[in-house]
């Protein structure tokens, strides 16, 4: 096990930010912690690499003790914050480089680890980091955690604030490091990252909801999805939800997902329902859950 | 060491890149000595003053003209009558103005006694004050002559001579006072900033979770601003030295120590201040209330400590610089020796120790 953490509750002056958590993360995984801002992600990284103590409970970072050892995680693990936090007046190289020295080691022996991601952001490594955009800025504070080898990866909200195609390649380096044998925990807002995690753990409000494989959370969804469309979202919206039988009613893109309370649905009778509200084109169609509505359906 | 060293190379691009602060940090105290050592002075020279003479006659005149041949006074106009003092005072083109009685001389000569009213403004006291002892001195001068032929019988005459600063120079006074300010200023705000922002921009936290020990930080943080810091003071004592003709009459190696010493315990109530506050902007305002006041107003730089309320006076004891300027005062001007100003030093010494003590234990090691 590279991370463990049992039974973890914090609070600040007023909210309980953490409740009680358990769970484990295996050597070499790469393990998600998906929640919505203010679930408590950021409190249960800094505990984890050692910036804050728990109120209750204990948890281990590669073997050793968030609170007792605290010296030698500081040395083993790679963290990046969740607000860009390099020099913003020194430039690229100057980062990496003075990452690489506190840490005790060169750009040039870790050089392989970061080889893939440093490439790219290589053509600017004389332009202040201030001055870089988002996603130049992610790939760099990550070669700069990773610069010492580090056992264990901890990224807060990485893709937060990045265009699309750098999420995406984001996520691609982190399997890659993954396959290198650095366990990876990482935290985000989007459920769509989800999906490419080994396993993730759904929280809310300093709760764990669930904790599984992607694939397996899906399959706990209880119900039937339904994708609905009609010619006005806004008043779709408001009409499913004053249906008597809803369950649920989630916009998702250009659809919406429905869900029925009652055993025996029949489409044909929320089509003419929907008809008698002055909505056209009305498609509806069976599809399969997504993480989101896993979350919504466990967070109601 | 690679990593202290790393950690004061980065340190350095910071200062090196700040264009504006490093302005400020080298060009602030050449602007004060500047101000201070020029503008800023207690001596007075040419102050215009009126004259409303009602006699006019030979004794009025001579006076009038030896007070206008000396150096401190220009006479600016002659007024008429009573009326008119107040309104050129009002304009305020005037500090003073001398009212000769009627019959100046012929009073003089008769009952051995005529009076010449001295009026000052005395919105600003100093120079109100200063003007009158002046112009009483040339009149004393006055009456010696001409009592040359008459001896007196009993007399006393006062012999004063002004020891290490016998032409008044508040020069003198000031480069003390400003060479504290400055390293004061320099040394801690700069320090707590550069610590703060560290936290303020999130570095804090990747710092905290890397094996650099606190000592390493606080030390990295705190060389490069020595070594700052002694610039400054080498810059301001030249300054001194060329452009007031300022004598350093101690050892320049001895003041050098010194100034090292008290360039730390600023340092290190720097780390202190950064260890309370969140933000720059705290920070910096603590800086500049929390110490340059104190500094200003409590450390003997301009009011003398003597006639500080019994509460002030003790609270100046804790003040690091009252005890800096009691030193360099001793060394610049007295050119005393170690001998002389141990005492202080000693006390210099101990603050230092307690206030980096007092931040190594205070630096957090964790968020919060």
């Amino acid at each position: 096990m590279s991370i463990i953490i049992s039974n973890i509750s914090k609070s600040y002056k007023k909210v309980n930010a953490l409740k009680n958590i358990s769970f484990d993360v295996k050597s070499g995984e790469l393990f998600g912690l998906i929640g919505p801002d203010g679930a408590g992600k950021t409190t249960l990284f800094r505990i984890l690499t050692t910036l804050l103590i728990a109120n209750e409970g204990s948890a281990k970072v590669a073997d050793f003790d968030v609170v007792s050892e605290y010296k030698s995680i500081r040395k083993s693990v790679g963290y990046m914050p969740g607000k860009f936090s390099l020099y913003q007046d020194l430039t690229v190289e100057e980062n990496l480089e003075f990452f690489a020295t506190i840490f005790g080691t060169t750009i040039d022996e870790n050089y392989d680890l970061i080889k893939d991601i440093y490439v790219q952001i290589e053509p600017f490594k004389n332009r202040r980091a201030g001055k870089l955009s988002g996603g130049m800025k992610q790939k760099l504070a990550l070669c700069c955690a990773l610069i010492h080898k580090p056992k264990v990866l901890f990224l807060d909200e990485p893709t937060t604030g990045v265009d699309p195609v750098s999420r995406k390649e984001f996520w691609e380096m982190l399997k890659r490091l993954q396959q290198k044998g650095i366990t990876i925990l990482v935290s985000t807002p989007y459920m769509d990252e989800a999906a490419l995690c080994d396993r993730i753990a759904l929280i809310q409000d300093g709760e764990i909801l669930e904790i599984d494989t992607p694939q397996a959370i899906v399959k706990h969804y209880p119900k039937q999805i339904y994708n609905v469309k009609a010619n006005k979202m806004y008043q779709l919206i408001n009409a499913l939800n004053d249906y008597k039988y809803n369950h649920s009613v989630y916009p998702f893109g250009e659809f919406v997902h429905y869900t029925d309370s009652r055993m025996d649905f029949n489409s044909k009778d929320l089509e003419v329902y929907l008809e008698s509200k002055n909505l056209s084109s009305i498609e509806i169609e069976e599809t399969k859950p997504t993480i989101e509505d896993t979350f919504m359906e466990l967070a109601k | 060491m690679k990593r202290f060293i790393g950690f004061i190379k980065k340190e350095f691009y910071h200062i090196f890149r700040d264009r504006r602060s490093l302005f400020i940090l080298f060009g602030m105290p050449i602007a004060q000595i500047m101000l201070f050592g020029f503008a800023i002075t207690n001596e007075i020279n040419n102050i215009d003053i009126a004259v409303l003479d009602h006699s006019k006659d030979a004794t009025t005149e001579e006076i009038i003209h030896k007070i206008s041949a000396s150096k401190y006074f220009s006479i600016n106009q002659f007024i008429n009558k009573e009326s008119d003092i107040e309104s050129v005072f009002k304009k305020g083109k005037v500090k003073a103005v001398l009212n000769f009685e009627k019959d100046f001389s012929k009073n003089l000569i008769k009952n051995h006694k005529a009076n010449l009213q001295i009026i000052t403004d005395a919105t600003d006291p100093n120079t109100a004050n200063t003007i009158s002892n002046y112009v009483n001195a040339i009149l004393i001068q006055y009456q010696k002559e001409l009592n040359k032929n008459i001896s007196i019988p009993y007399q006393i005459v006062p012999q004063t001579r002004m020891v290490y600063n016998p032409e008044l120079k508040s020069v003198y006074m000031f480069v003390p006072g400003v060479m504290t300010i400055i390293l004061m200023l320099v040394s801690a705000m700069m320090t707590s900033i550069s610590i703060t922002k560290e936290k303020e921009l999130g570095t804090m936290e990747i710092l905290l979770v890397s094996p650099i020990k606190p000592i390493q930080v606080i030390v990295g943080k705190v060389f490069p601003y020595i070594f700052l810091s002694v610039i400054n003071a080498v810059v301001i004592v030249l300054l001194s030295i060329f452009i007031f003709k300022m004598p350093v009459q101690g050892s320049l190696f001895l003041l050098g120590l010194e100034s090292i010493l008290f360039i730390i315990s600023a340092l290190a109530l720097g780390i202190l201040i950064s260890t309370i506050s969140a933000t720059q902007q705290t920070a910096m305002m603590i800086s500049l209330m929390g110490l340059m006041l104190p500094v200003i107003l409590l450390s003997g730089f301009i009011f003398p400590i003597s006639s500080m309320p019994l509460p002030l006076q003790v609270i100046s004891n804790i003040i690091p610089a009252k005890w800096f300027i009691i030193i360099i005062k001793g060394i610049m001007l007295k050119g005393v020796g170690l001998q002389y100003i141990w005492k202080e030093t000693f006390i210099l010494l101990g603050m230092t120790i307690f206030f980096i003590a007092l931040s190594v234990k205070k630096y957090k090691i964790r968020l919060e």
